[in-house]
């Protein structure tokens, strides 16, 4: 009986402390110091919100960047991915779906090599990056449905350069471009 | 593999070990009452906490009543999880309006995060209140976390102590631990990774119109606090469905590099921990040892399986439920090291992993979680495969086998062959249930080998206690929920009670000195010893299953043959 009352006592005690306290004194001081960032690194455009940087959104127009395929469609309620295994029927044929429609909708000869981000889902169906070879590939089909000169072009090839992340730290993680960041760039282009 | 791959690598384990006996001393101290700079700070949150609790912190308890207080302390907790899940259409901080959970998942789930495990039949972003992600799982996360420390402390006593029936007091252990260790940890860990993006704040879903004109909502919600408890509790729960693969969980490869650190740091610190307390640095030099031999054979094999082409998908990486800014490497050593530690927090989807590296993932499991293991159960987890090799090598020399000073007997290797079975019997009798029942068979994701391995790899997660998944598999269903549920509790107390009654009997012997005849247990004729015992005895307990699930998966693969 006197441990359950101590048992009680101090699970009501950490209760208070790690699950209300702690919370709030790390959303005050994360507020305070990255407040973009804490809440969810938002895109405004034109007055509005219209995105997230951190989170990748469907792109099918031949005047965008495409993103990578995703099992959710990018949309993130809830998030994941197809969780199918590489014996699956299902994984193989998606795969071969996703590198035919690339290479059509860009106007690819049969032999390209595809960088296998853009033939496969990613694990939480809203990867925002695709590697900068995938941006590289799509750069001519953007262009002519842009109908942009070859200053224009310059200008586009050169928004890829900038906005490529080479990795952290110069060591950590990969190459990768932000496809969102990037559609908000090239729109800017005139 | 590119040089930059190796470099990551290197990198990553130099932290690891460098980081090992700076915090392992740092517990040390903590742990057995000794001035550390964290008590001017914090000394009066301890003080407070005994003041309400009614606790007295120097009353020192026999292994029965501290084995009790933790039980009772877990029950308490499970009993809070589950009913506030239920409720929590009625509660604060719901600002998305989800519903109450069904009883059968919000059972699950309590007893997920109430034994470390974090088994997750549930997506967060649709179905947890911000209320009950706070006050019951991080709480949960923190908790849990520490009961698991405490019964590592109370067995080192047990070994190492002198002479006595005392192990310490279960409630003061749990205050240091939670307060001293956890606490700041989290909040350091979490302030870096919302620098990094993640997110921490408790407003509504935000609502937008995609620049293609799309809707999209995007979940929010205090994330930040929970997932650095989660990476260091070895506790593994998501945030999000996505779990860490999530740009709000790890949202940069930097946070990528904390988050992995955060799972093996404090189970590889407490062998450290381990070596002071039993008085002999050695011992605890060679546990980390046996383990990260272990943890860097899984991750060449592992790596191996990734890197290699197969005729289904020729060279293409294998970027299926992988991350673009981790690529693979870091995805991979994820898989390795959250499976290695009972963390259970995902990067990479691990049902789409290779077939091989999908074994990996589930041999780590099936090891007993003892590969660094979880916080404090991975080194008692450890501590029971030590006294069966100490058993073995014994009966090889003809001598009373002995360890720390303390003679082994038929009492104690009967606890550790107990702990060693009932986990395993969870994996084995569970997943040949599932196998040929309706239900179980219903949750399907992945036809042929694959599903198998879907279901053998749920039940030894749970056994486990690590919480991982092949998430294709739909679990949330009444079977499913109450039958994973029903292996944590076995894979957590069919551990620790065997356990405990091994400490509190060796707690009780007489220390003899060593001599010339005594068997080291600190070189590495022990390590070889050990490791091949470790192995022994997973490989004869699943080999069978393993070789039907991944083995005949690798070879369909490598056939070329899909279903």
């Amino acid at each position: 009986m006197k441990t359950l009352m101590i048992s009680l006592k101090i699970f009501l005690f950490f209760t208070i402390l790690t699950g209300l306290v702690y919370p709030l004194v790390v959303t005050g001081i994360a507020q305070l110091i990255f407040p973009a960032k804490a809440n969810g690194s938002l895109i405004l455009s034109g007055g509005r919100v219209i995105g997230s940087e951190l989170i990748g959104q469907q792109f099918n127009s031949p005047v965008y960047f495409t993103s990578r395929p995703s099992a959710v469609s990018y949309y993130p309620l809830p998030s994941g991915g197809s969780n199918l295994g590489l014996t699956n029927v299902k994984l193989k044929k998606f795969a071969d779906s996703c590198r035919t429609r690339f290479l059509v909708f860009n106007h690819l000869d049969s032999l390209t090599m595809i960088p296998s981000e853009m033939i496969f889902a990613s694990a939480s169906g809203l990867d925002p990056h695709v590697s900068p070879q995938a941006a590289f590939l799509q750069l001519d089909r953007i262009a002519t449905a842009r109908r942009f000169n070859s200053g224009q072009k310059r200008k586009l090839v050169q928004c890829i350069r900038d906005l490529t992340e080479a990795p952290q730290f110069l060591c950590l993680g990969e190459s990768r471009i932000n496809v969102l960041l990037l559609n908000l760039a090239i729109d800017k282009i005139r | 593999m590119t040089i930059q791959d190796f470099i990551q690598l290197v990198f990553f384990f130099v932290l690891l070990i460098g980081l090992t006996p700076v915090l392992g001393n740092y517990m040390y101290k903590v742990f057995s009452g000794k001035k550390h700079i964290m008590l001017p700070f914090l000394g009066w949150l301890e003080k407070l906490t005994y003041r309400v609790s009614g606790v007295n912190p120097d009353e020192e308890t026999n292994w029965k009543t501290y084995t009790f207080a933790l039980l009772v302390f877990s029950l308490t907790g499970f009993v809070f999880a589950f009913l506030v899940q239920l409720i929590q259409s009625w509660l604060p901080l719901n600002p998305e309006h989800l519903a109450g959970v069904s009883w059968h998942l919000s059972f699950n789930t309590a007893v997920s995060f109430m034994t470390n495990t974090n088994w997750q039949s549930y997506a967060g972003e649709t179905t947890l209140s911000y209320f009950v992600q706070m006050t019951v799982l991080a709480v949960q996360n923190f908790v849990s976390a520490s009961a698991g420390i405490a019964v590592l402390l109370a067995v080192i006593r047990g070994l190492a102590g002198k002479s006595t029936d005392k192990l310490g007091n279960f409630w003061t252990d749990l205050t240091r631990i939670t307060i001293y260790v956890l606490l700041p940890l989290s909040i350091i860990l979490a302030i870096i990774l919302v620098g990094q993006g993640v997110v921490q704040n408790f407003k509504h879903y935000e609502t937008v119109q995609s620049l293609n004109g799309l809707k999209q909502i995007i979940p929010m919600g205090p994330a930040a606090s929970q997932i650095a408890i989660k990476q260091l509790g070895t506790n593994g729960g998501g945030f999000f469905n996505a779990n860490s693969a999530h740009p709000f969980e790890n949202p940069t490869p930097f946070s990528n590099l904390l988050e992995m650190l955060s799972i093996l740091l404090i189970p590889a610190a407490l062998t450290f921990t381990y070596g002071k307390m039993a008085g002999s640095r050695r011992q605890g030099w060679t546990i980390f040892t046996v383990m990260l031999i272990l943890l860097l054979t899984g991750l060449i094999i592992s790596l191996y399986a990734e890197y290699s082409v197969n005729p289904v998908f020729g060279h293409n990486h294998l970027m299926e439920g992988k991350e673009t800014r981790f690529g693979i490497v870091n995805s991979v050593l994820w898989s390795v090291s959250t499976t290695a530690a009972s963390n259970g927090s995902v990067n990479a989807m691990h049902d789409s992993l290779s077939p091989l590296s999908g074994m990996i993932a589930m041999i780590n499991i099936m090891l007993g979680e003892i590969v660094f293991g979880g916080v404090g159960s991975g080194l008692y987890g450890m501590v029971i495969f030590i006294i069966i090799t100490v058993f073995i090598a014994g009966l090889m020399v003809g001598r009373t086998p002995e360890y720390l000073g303390k003679k082994i007997e038929a009492f104690e290797v009967r606890m550790a062959i107990i702990a060693i079975l009932l986990p395993n019997m969870v994996i084995l009798i569970f997943t040949a249930w599932a196998c040929v029942s309706q239900a179980g068979l219903a949750g399907l994701n992945n036809a042929g080998p694959h599903g198998f391995s879907e279901i053998l790899y749920a039940y030894s997660s749970v056994a486990g206690n690590n919480g991982s998944a092949f998430a294709g598999l739909n679990t949330n269903t009444v079977f499913y929920n109450l039958t994973l549920g029903l292996g944590m509790l076995i894979g957590r107390f069919g551990v620790i009670i065997p356990v405990m009654a091994i400490a509190g009997s060796m707690a009780g012997k007489k220390v003899t000195p060593p001599s010339s005849g005594t068997f080291r247990t600190d070189n590495s004729l022990f390590i070889g010893l050990l490791i091949a015992v470790i192995l022994i005895i997973g490989g004869l307990t699943h080999f069978p299953a393993l070789a039907l699930g991944p083995g005949v998966e690798h070879m369909l693969l490598n056939a070329g043959i899909t279903f």
